[in-house]
């Protein structure tokens, strides 16, 4: 019997060794940089489809031919999980897409290189973008594009209901007022997306938002946001406005799309849905309506990290220094209907696009996503406490979104 | 201790013959549980490696926030033990039932076409359940086939997977209790309401259990129909010569015998439904309302997009314990009584 014990103690002890062993075969080795000779850079991206996947490809491969490094460009099926099993294996990527919203995750664990804090050329961003990608006073990485929420509005429909253009609505107090006009003609008005990233362009617009602009503070119970959910809750208590799921549709698109809605509130890239599924619906584009403080949108977008433990961290630089030249976001937003996120790229596009022009203002004055670490469950929350509006108490889901981030933000 | 004999060297070459085996668990299976346990105990962050000294060790912390902390955390780990408790509720007995049913009939002796039949019921075990849950996600959309087969009958569908109410709470709707009694509202426990604890499944987890059952009884249903056919029929013939009736013959006698497998189907699937994961991921995330999230999504989640691995391995030991509490407390109820 003793011999047993023995025998099961050492394949135990035996099991600890090698657990020791593998954790120092993990350790990291020296970060040895390579900035000169040919790099090999890895590049995930997160495509919204081939279109994209074909010109980011196309422009990896002719920097690489240019440069004489070689670029392979990785298509994600799902980005977060491929990147956290990459960092966790010290193996990332060299570069790769960090959506704003996940930003300040990967930023304060320390995952991104801030390379754009000393990059030539990053004034000519738009700041409302770079202020997207800045985690504790430093800029980490470049926006490669953005989108912003404007207003849509089916001219049928509108017409319909004996709108004119100069019906179009500047105000709430407007906005409200042609949405009674429409429902009374037995249309619905309005189709909203039932997350932050739709109804907080009203908070915006009202002169508030979910946090403080550092991403420190919570700060969604005030007078501001109260207003503003209540403003969206009376539009939906009164019929102006529903949403997608109340209209049997997956995103407001698609109820807009299928001409169920006079109006709805998404961003440029409404554009491609609408031409490949729903040609026939004419419709025109506005900014926002204003708010009491004035004008108000969200924008999103992406940059291209640099991975802290690359390789290859000066070949990553001119990498990304390649993709975000103005001619190279033009012929990215003209091969996959993107905006570019450079001052002097937007001012071209808006010559080119000039339907696009309320996209393109809003970029001026967007307000990016919740810029704050470990807020991924917290705002999923706020989500589900937004889908509840219409019946809900607009302060309780302000005051439970406090108590939630608080916790989160550790403040 | 004299181990030395004819027999001696019987030991050493016994434990080379099983070295591959140990090796083998050891390396892809003792290995990574105790690495998952030591993550469980320390703040990584999943930068680098977790085994460095600049990990931090935070000690049971990971385990207590789950249960002591009044916060966000709690809340979700503990929505999720609700959904997955329901979960487990329905699908298990669902399961079981069914297989056990088609295993008879396909034991039938009178049953023709019984091979087309045993493919037909087999197939959607055999069928990838990412395939199965995206098929499932077309059925039951608001304008699938469904909703258009209700409709046929007069019944309006409700909008499964964005329909978050409970059914216990539709339920009591029905019968004129529209909101939560104060008495259920004002107390709970472990940071849910009682109202909360008893919602019951909501009806987009009723889809996803509707697919589980349909999905997992062809394997059980192969199990029972094994079984079944080894058991001898000389019982069966002495249950009729003494008049029993088909009913008692099968409750009295094919019932009994069949207690091993009836171990092991339930045992497999009181596992199988605590560690659902993958028709969460391909079909709902977690939503509406979080009232898909389970215990197995839930430590995904926190480890891969809150960047949150201790917390996340300690849901998973947590849930690990729960599993083996439930089995023992199974192998309890089904233990052969002596003196019945």
């Amino acid at each position: 019997m003793i011999s047993r014990r023995w025998a099961v103690a050492a394949v135990a002890a035996g099991a600890l060794l090698a657990t020791g062993a593998c954790g120092s075969g993990f350790d990291e080795n020296k970060s040895t940089q390579q900035s000169s000779g040919p790099a090999s850079l890895q590049i995930m991206i997160a495509s919204s489809g081939d279109a994209e996947t074909t010109a980011v490809k196309d422009a990896a491969a002719m920097w690489a031919k240019s440069s004489g490094n070689t670029a392979n460009v990785i298509p994600a099926q799902d980005i977060v999980q491929q990147l956290g099993q990459g960092l966790a294996g010290s193996n990332p990527p060299d570069v790769f897409y960090v959506d704003a919203a996940r930003f300040a995750d990967y930023a304060s664990v320390g995952a991104l290189e801030p390379y754009a804090q000393t990059m030539a050329g990053a004034d000519a961003f738009v700041p409302g973008l770079k202020q997207s990608f800045t985690y504790k006073d430093q800029l980490y990485c470049v926006p490669k594009d953005s989108s912003t929420l404007a207003l849509e509005i089916n001219t049928d429909l509108w017409s319909k209901a004996g709108l004119t253009d100069a019906d179009i609505p500047t105000t709430w107090d407007q906005l409200t007022s042609v949405a009674q006009k429409i429902k009374a003609k037995g249309i619905t008005p309005m189709a909203i997306g039932d997350t932050r990233d739709r109804i907080g362009a009203f908070l915006v617009q009202a002169g508030g938002w979910w946090t403080s602009p550092d991403g420190t503070k919570a700060t969604a119970d005030t007078p501001q946001n109260e207003q503003a959910l209540a403003y969206v809750q009376s539009l939906l208590k009164n019929g102006l406005a529903k949403y997608p799921k109340a209209l049997d549709a997956g995103w407001a698109g698609e109820a807009f799309g299928k001409g169920k809605v006079a109006m709805t509130m998404e961003g440029n890239w409404i554009r491609g849905a609408m031409s490949t599924d729903f040609p026939n619906i004419k419709y025109t584009v506005k900014e926002l309506p204003a708010g009491p403080k004035g004008k108000g949108t969200l924008s999103f977008t992406q940059c291209w990290g640099i991975a802290a433990k690359s390789k290859f961290k000066t070949q990553a630089q001119q990498f990304v220094q390649a993709m975000t030249t103005a001619d190279q976001q033009l012929s990215f937003a003209k091969a996959f209907g993107v905006m570019p996120s450079r001052q002097d790229a937007q001012a071209t596009y808006e010559q080119q696009n000039p339907d696009d022009a309320p996209f393109v203002e809003g970029a001026k004055y967007g307000q990016g996503p919740v810029n704050a670490p470990k807020m991924d469950s917290v705002l999923a929350d706020l989500d589900a406490g937004l889908q509840g509006l219409q019946t809900g108490d607009p302060k309780a889901i302000l005051q439970r979104f406090d108590k939630n981030a608080k916790t989160a933000l550790g403040g | 201790m004299s181990a030395k004999g004819i027999r001696g060297n019987e030991r050493t070459a016994g434990w080379i013959f099983v070295a591959p085996a140990l090796i083998i668990l050891g390396l892809f299976f003792v290995l990574p549980i105790l690495m998952a346990l030591w993550v469980s105990l320390t703040g990584w962050n999943g930068q680098g490696s977790p085994f460095t000294s600049r990990v931090p060790f935070v000690g049971l912390h990971n385990y207590t926030a789950l249960f002591a902390t009044d916060d966000l955390a709690r809340q979700d780990f503990m929505t999720s033990i609700r959904n997955n408790a329901y979960y487990v509720l329905l699908v298990v007995p669902l399961q079981t039932v069914l297989a056990l049913g088609l295993a008879l009939v396909l034991n039938n002796r009178i049953l023709k076409g019984k091979s087309f039949f045993r493919t037909a019921f087999f197939f959607p075990s055999v069928t990838s359940s990412v395939a199965i849950s995206v098929v499932f996600l077309f059925m039951f959309a608001n304008g699938g086939a469904i909703n258009a087969l209700l409709s046929a009958v007069g019944i309006n569908g409700p909008q499964w997977f964005s329909d978050p109410r409970g059914l216990i709470h539709i339920a009591l709707d029905r019968v004129g209790v529209h909101n939560a009694p104060a008495a259920l509202a004002d107390h709970g426990v472990l940071g849910l309401t009682w109202w909360d604890w008893l919602s019951g499944p909501s009806v987009a987890m009723c889809a996803i259990i509707t697919l589980v059952v349909w999905t997992t009884s062809g394997t059980f249903m192969v199990m029972f129909l094994a079984a079944l056919q080894n058991l001898p029929i000389q019982l069966d013939e002495a249950g009729m010569v003494d008049g029993a009736n088909a009913w008692q013959r099968f409750w009295r006698i094919t019932l009994p015998q069949l207690r091993p497998t009836m171990f092991l189907v339930v045992t497999l699937g009181l596992i199988g439904t605590w560690q659902v994961f993958d028709q969460i991921y391909v079909m709902s995330q977690g939503n509406p309302a979080k009232t898909t999230l389970t215990p197995a999504f839930l430590s995904y989640r926190t480890a891969f997009r809150d960047f949150d691995y201790g917390s996340g391995a300690a849901i998973s030991f947590v849930l690990f314990l729960i599993i083996v509490l439930f089995t023992l407390l199974q192998r309890w109820l089904l233990r052969e009584r002596r003196g019945h």
